[in-house]
């Protein structure tokens, strides 16, 4: 089934297309950067009784109420700290508006269709389903997330599930 | 230009004319009927027929036509209105209604119901202006009168159209006058200019019913009928106007052979006198009979008549351009989203204010005034855009004079409906979700509250039954009250209904929780089913709906004086009366309309309860106590009772203390709905943003209970006989 998804991506995707990079922890992420709508730090966020760990709360973006998700919790990386650095990626998917907190945002990349290599099956914490492929990039490698998938996915928890 | 762009427009337009067109036939005196309400009725079919006609909706146009004729003749005093005139008025205004609602939705009206009302408004003129018009010998046969109608009619095809039913009832009235050989049987000579074969068949056929066809000859391009009729010569020129274009017929009155003595006409009367008791016989059958044999005709010639109004088309738009208009329609997202963008003002304003507040007055004192102004003009700008949504209770109670009406008529019961408060505003998404269950609530007064007026009679009462229906703000609220004074609620019924349906009742339950019980899913007495109540929502979708709305229900009920059902509802949705608590470092916003009170617990009046479960003695009664921290996990919380405050709260008729660490304060918050980016989330209802830009979430009083009864053992209240003196803090 991915390796459709990723057939078919590929064929759409023959031009190169940009990438918003971003650490957890060790590891570099990449989203396709037309799914984020901005970037901005973490402060002020209510917390939600009886949400998953990796559900921070809500915050308050210009009169909306987003919900921010802590990935680092949810892909169980070691050390989570809020300083400084960490940010919010806030993201546009399924006309839903929600906010990822990282580690940190480095750059803007430009990755073209043969950069892109195909996901191996990984581990239970991060399902292949929810990754476009392995961007590679000299001697780093990115993690490229289909984050809207992620983020609709039923563990998630985000958004209310037609079965339920 | 796309006409299709303004269908809405004329839709919703029409829809309040018909909405205007109904109070007002409502609101009609009969005995004395205000010259005001028949123009304002008449001028509402007169302007839908104009739109109608722009966008070629011929049978809305047809209908509304008609219609009009008939108020044409009610506002000059020809047609004297009647309740069962009224009726069909309201019957067609009803139909008018489907027929916009098929048009709207893109199909064709029904044809066979515009036949039938066609013909029931036809015959309406026929038995109501047959008459009238009869008793007054043909005035306007006059030779001097037809010379100055006939300069004018070729002229407005406004007289000729709204002449047709005139027509109609001349019609039989030419039959009865026939048998009757009435003296004002004159000659015509009519001549039909470039009419088809088909067309002309038509208009003989017609005129033949008209009075008798005496001679007939001609072609296509020019045919000459003579006619004896009692019929006026605009009264046919009506009547053939629906088949032909005015111009293309002439009709004069020529010399009746049958005047050139009295004799003769002396005679021709004995003569048909002679005749009449046979023929007059059958006549009111074949009357019957005549306009239903008519319709399909009319109907086949349906476009023609559309054509034939051009003028007054014109009219109706123009008329529509001029008027003063002292509304404009925008679509509600337009209006929601200025309410969001003021509620982000309001909160930067209190950001800013928060801010502004830390610095020293006196060396900024431009900037503190400043601030003071932007405040109390932000505070004027919420308050001017909440308005927009907010419409008059008359939206809603003004659809209850029909039913009543309606209603009594099946029910035969003489019922006054009463209705105060009108002006009383209440926000738009409100009001059409209130419709439902108020209908309901008016609908179970009329048909089992209000008594039959024999009963009533007997009971010392006043036949004349009297349903109240008001509005009234009260604080933060509306109370709207559907009262009634019949015979009141049946304590013993609905115990005994209570107890067959498994439900846990004793006799020494108090009035108010009797009532109650008629909200339980699945009271509906069988015996209480009828055709206008019994069916539909029951009371406990009312029950519900009504608290999906913030609001609540309860029924005030006296034997033999009447029944009270009261309606407690938010002004708005948008906007909530909000109480702040903290809890932890938490704060939360409970809706203030489900606080009772607040006080400081003492470990005299905290009872623990089959271990876990405590329950606080509030003046004598024992509510169980909810600690917040524990429904949502909040650390830091204030464990020991005693040093929190516990704030009494009532959800869905039950009453229980909520414990927290603080109160905060009282504001009003901007609700703001979660599950937009989020999901729904159990015990909160909502968020909102607190002035310092963080948000808070709005607590669901009644899930906060249910979460936690779902936790809880059962309660038990029986072991609990200690009574201990009152410990109140408030």
């Amino acid at each position: 089934m991915s390796d459709m998804t990723q057939a078919a991506e590929a064929a759409i995707d023959t031009q190169s297309q940009e990438y918003l990079v971003f650490s957890l922890g060790s590891e570099e992420y990449a989203v396709d950067i037309l799914k984020v709508q901005e970037i901005r730090g973490y402060e002020n966020v209510t917390r939600i009784a009886n949400a998953p760990e990796f559900i921070k709360g809500v915050t308050n973006l210009r009169g909306v109420i987003v919900p921010i998700v802590d990935l680092r919790i949810k892909f169980n990386l070691d050390k989570i700290e809020y300083e400084g650095q960490t940010v919010v990626i806030v993201v546009n998917v399924a006309d839903r508006v929600v906010g990822i907190v990282v580690d940190g945002v480095s750059d803007v990349m430009t990755l073209s269709s043969d950069q892109i290599k195909p996901a191996p099956e990984f581990g239970e914490t991060l399902s292949a389903d929810y990754l476009s492929g392995l961007g590679s990039l000299e001697d780093r490698m990115l993690v490229i997330v289909d984050i809207e998938k992620l983020l609709t996915s039923e563990e998630m928890a985000l958004v209310e599930q037609q079965a339920q | 230009m796309d006409i299709t762009e303004f269908y809405e427009t004329f839709f919703e337009e029409a829809e309040e004319l018909l909405g205007d067109m109904e109070r007002h036939l409502l609101e009609l005196d009969l005995d004395e009927p205000d010259p005001e309400q028949l123009n304002a009725i008449f001028r509402a079919a007169h302007s839908i027929k104009g739109g109608a006609g722009t966008f070629g909706f011929s049978v809305l146009q047809e209908t509304t036509h008609m219609l009009e004729n008939l108020l044409d003749y009610a506002r000059q005093g020809e047609l004297i209105l009647r309740t069962d005139i009224v009726d069909l008025f309201l019957e067609t205004k009803d139909m008018l209604h489907d027929q916009l609602n098929a048009y709207r939705n893109g199909a064709e009206p029904d044809p066979e119901v515009y036949t039938r009302i066609c013909q029931t408004l036809k015959q309406l003129a026929l038995d109501e202006l047959g008459h009238g018009v009869g008793s007054e010998p043909e005035a306007d046969i006059a030779p001097p009168e037809q010379t100055s109608d006939e300069a004018e009619s070729p002229a407005s095809g406004n007289t000729v159209g709204e002449d047709a039913l005139e027509g109609q009832a001349h019609d039989t009235q030419a039959a009865d006058a026939n048998a009757d050989a009435d003296a004002d049987t004159g000659w015509l000579h009519v001549v039909l200019l470039n009419v088809s074969d088909k067309d002309r068949e038509l208009l003989v056929e017609e005129l033949g019913n008209l009075g008798a066809v005496q001679e007939q000859h001609g072609d296509a391009a020019r045919y000459e009928v003579v006619l004896e009729s009692a019929s006026s010569r605009s009264d046919i020129e009506a009547v053939m106007c629906f088949i032909v274009e005015p111009e293309q017929l002439d009709i004069s009155a020529i010399a009746a052979p049958t005047e050139t003595t009295q004799a003769e006409a002396a005679a021709a009367s004995t003569v048909a006198q002679d005749d009449a008791p046979t023929p007059e016989a059958p006549a009111p059958a074949e009357q019957a009979k005549a306009p239903a044999e008519k319709a399909p005709a009319q109907a086949a010639t349906d476009e023609k008549p559309a054509n034939a109004a051009p003028g007054k088309k014109g009219g109706g738009a123009k008329k529509k351009a001029g008027g003063e208009s002292a509304t404009i329609r925008v679509p509600v997202e337009k209006v929601d989203q200025i309410i969001n963008l003021v509620g982000e003002l309001i909160i930067t304003q209190s950001m800013l204010d928060q801010t502004a507040s830390e610095l020293d007055v006196d060396a900024h004192g431009p900037l503190v005034n400043g601030m003071n102004l932007l405040q109390r003009n932000a505070r004027d700008l919420q308050e001017s855009v909440m308005s927009i949504r907010m419409v008059p209770m008359d939206y809603v109670f003004s659809r209850f004079p029909r039913l009543v009406r309606d209603l009594t008529g099946k029910l035969g019961k003489d019922i006054e409906l009463v209705t105060e408060g009108q002006s009383t505003e209440l926000d738009k998404s409100l009001t059409e979700r209130i419709i439902d269950p108020l209908t309901h609530l008016v609908r179970n007064s009329l048909d089992h509250g209000i008594e039959m007026p024999d009963v009533r009679e007997a009971a010392g009462k006043p036949r004349t039954g009297q349903l109240t229906l008001s509005a009234q703000h009260q604080g933060g609220n509306i109370l709207i009250e559907v009262k009634d004074d019949g015979g009141g609620l049946s304590r013993d019924k609905i115990l005994a209904k209570a107890a067959h349906n498994g439900l846990t009742v004793s006799d020494s339950m108090s009035d108010s929780e009797v009532w109650q019980l008629i909200f339980a899913a699945g009271f509906s007495t069988a015996d209480q089913v009828s055709d206008v109540s019994g069916r539909g929502v029951g009371m406990d979708v009312v029950k519900r709906n009504i608290q999906a709305m913030g609001g609540h229900v309860e029924i005030q009920s006296w034997p033999g004086k009447g029944t009270t059902t009261r309606v407690v509802l938010p002004l708005t949705l948008a906007i909530l009366d909000g109480m702040s608590v903290k809890s932890g470092s938490e704060i939360f916003i409970l809706p203030l309309s489900a606080v009772f009170e607040s006080l400081q617990p003492s470990n005299n009046d905290i009872y623990s309860m089959a271990g876990n479960d405590k329950l606080l003695k509030v003046r004598d009664e024992y509510l169980p106590l909810i600690a917040l921290h524990d429904i949502l996990h909040i650390d830091g919380a204030e464990q020991d009772p005693t040093q929190c405050i516990a704030v009494i709260l009532q959800a869905e008729g039950r009453r229980y203390a909520l414990l927290v660490d603080d109160l905060v304060g009282q504001q009003q918050v901007v609700v703001k709905n979660l599950e937009t980016n989020y999901r729904k989330v159990p015990a909160i209802s909502a968020a909102t943003i607190l002035g310092d830009g963080s948000v808070a979430l709005i607590l669901d009083v009644a899930d906060v209970n249910r979460l936690h009864r779902q936790r809880a053992t059962p309660h038990k209240h029986a072991e609990l006989t200690a009574s201990r003196q009152e410990d109140v803090v408030s």
